[in-house]
């Protein structure tokens, strides 16, 4: 189980949170103007590196809010 | 539990250069050479594989066997699939110790009873075999299924392919490795592949461990790995790595008579030949490549066992495992080319693979060899997530993936 670092609750057991994918992924800034390329990408395709990750977490059962992370997707470890 | 033959296969240095390199040694990437030199003649193949062979998911999953999925694409080859499984055992001349002693998959609320019976009368015009049952039904199947209505989620039914099953996954890898090796196809093991070759946007070959090899075309089946393979071809994929576990119990008598998956509560139970009972769940939630999950995934697992079997009350858990498994947006796989030209992929099987590794392996042959898809093969193209043509098994599939 992870043991995840809520910026305002602290520490918390992964059971408390709903996970929520890569983070810092833009809204299209004119989506009027994409291609059906970058609409398949912007809404299928995500990074999915072996190694630091930066991803957001919403502290479900706690405070409820969302936040984000960055966690090694090879050994788990929350680098920051 | 049957002989094994008294041979294998050899354990050949690479040659430096193949007609088609694959690039993974799990149940796909072996299945697909089989295939290659069997039913295209194309015998100047390699399979590289950066541990041992079929020592991935192939060795970690839970085995069963099924092709009742809702969408035509998908019934078509997951059926196509069933039916090779089923001459299998004589054509590799080797038992895999196919059982087709049939899948219950239950429903626990109303929604999964209609989700149950439009499966059944989809699988049914798809040529699937298909079977509604209700309670009594059950339990008559699968006696220790516990069918009373007194507990939180009571089973008000399910659905019942019979020609479903499990088979003998170590047996079945060494079955494809035996003949594909037969057949010239050289299985490098400790072969990792960290780079490509490329010729402007064309690949050429690989980098690994032991040096360049030349391809004419290069095939990647490297299940929860695709993407950080890909990556390094400059090809994005649409799969995200998740931990998938697995656990076994202690050798027991013969007690379960079929497989029995349930989304509701969340389990799958079978029995394995030698008596362990073998249980899986979903995936862990978060991306991962660790080989492992969270043990509260588990826990609930068992929760929902106990719940479905007070029979298992006091068996001991043996041991626990995971494997990394890339799931679509749509839960369904991509089998084709990519944009850089001779690259092709086969991956996104996410939980539910195994059960397709002849028909993967015999479409993406195909495709290798034609640079063309196969009928069964052409719906689970890359393109789909472009065109939004998507095949979205997300529990239509009867598993939440
Ligand atoms: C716990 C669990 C339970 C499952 N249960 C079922 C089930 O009941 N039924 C079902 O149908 N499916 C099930 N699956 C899914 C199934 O196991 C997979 O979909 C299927 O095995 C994937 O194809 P594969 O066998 O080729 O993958 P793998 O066996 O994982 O093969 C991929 C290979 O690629 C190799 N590789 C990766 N990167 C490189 C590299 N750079 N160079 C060289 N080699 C590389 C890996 O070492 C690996 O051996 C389960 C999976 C898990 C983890
Ligand atoms: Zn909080």
């Amino acid at each position: 189980m992870l043991l995840i670092p809520c910026p305002w609750c602290g520490d918390r057991d992964e059971t408390e949170f709903h996970y929520g994918g890569q983070a810092g992924v833009p809204y299209p800034e004119r989506p009027a103007e994409l291609s059906d390329e970058d609409w398949g990408e912007y809404l299928f395709v995500r990074d999915n590196p072996k190694g630091p990750f930066a991803e957001r977490w919403s502290h479900a059962a706690g405070c409820r809010r969302w936040f984000s992370i960055v966690r090694d997707t090879a050994t788990h470890e929350i680098v920051r | 539990m049957s002989e094994h033959p008294d041979r294998l296969w050899r354990n050949p240095e690479p040659r430096s250069g193949y007609d088609v390199v694959i690039v993974g040694g799990g149940g796909h990437g072996l299945a697909t050479a089989y295939y290659l030199a069997a039913n295209h003649g194309i015998r100047r193949v390699a399979v590289l594989e950066k541990g041992w062979l079929a020592g991935g998911n192939m060795a970690r999953n839970t085995t069963i066997i099924r092709s009742n999925y809702l969408w035509d694409e998908s019934a078509a080859i997951y059926e196509h699939a069933l039916k090779l499984w089923e001459g299998l055992s004589a054509e590799l001349d080797y038992d895999i110790l196919f059982s087709q002693r049939g899948v219950l998959n239950l429903a626990h609320t109303l929604q999964d009873v209609r989700e149950g019976t439009r499966r059944v009368n989809a699988n049914r015009l798809n040529g699937v075999d298909a079977q509604w049952l209700d309670p009594d039904e059950v339990r008559k199947f699968c006696p220790i299924v516990n069918t009373s209505p007194d507990v939180r989620y009571p089973v008000l039914g399910a659905t019942l392919q019979p020609r479903a099953g499990i088979a003998k996954h170590d047996h079945v890898a060494w079955a494809f490795a035996r003949k594909a090796d037969e057949l010239g196809v050289d299985l490098v093991q400790g072969c990792e592949v960290t780079g490509f070759l490329k010729d402007g946007n064309k690949v050429v070959g690989v980098e690994t461990n032991l040096g360049p090899i030349g391809a004419g075309r290069v095939g990647l089946a490297a299940a929860g790995h695709s993407s950080v393979l890909a990556s390094l071809a400059g090809v994005r994929l649409p799969v995200q790595s998740h931990p998938l576990q697995a656990l076994v119990s202690e050798l027991l008598e013969p007690v379960h008579p079929c497989v029995v998956m349930s989304n509701h509560v969340h389990v799958y139970v079978s029995q394995a030949h030698k008596g362990e009972l073998v249980m899986g769940a979903g995936i862990d939630p978060y991306n991962s490549y660790a080989q492992r999950g969270s043990v509260h995934v588990i826990e609930q697992q068992m929760a929902a066992a106990l719940e479905l079997f007070p029979i298992f009350a006091r068996a001991h858990v043996l041991r626990t495992w995971g494997g990394i498994v890339d799931v679509t947006p749509d839960a369904s796989p991509i089998i084709g080319p990519t944009p850089v030209d001779n690259l092709f992929v086969n991956c996104g099987w996410g939980t539910g693979g195994f059960k397709a590794t002849p028909a993967s392996g015999w479409t993406y042959a195909h495709t290798l060899a034609t640079g063309k898809a196969h009928p069964l093969n052409a719906p689970f193209a890359l393109e789909r997530f472009t065109t939004g043509a998507l095949i979205d098994e997300h529990g239509a599939a009867a598993v939440a993936h």
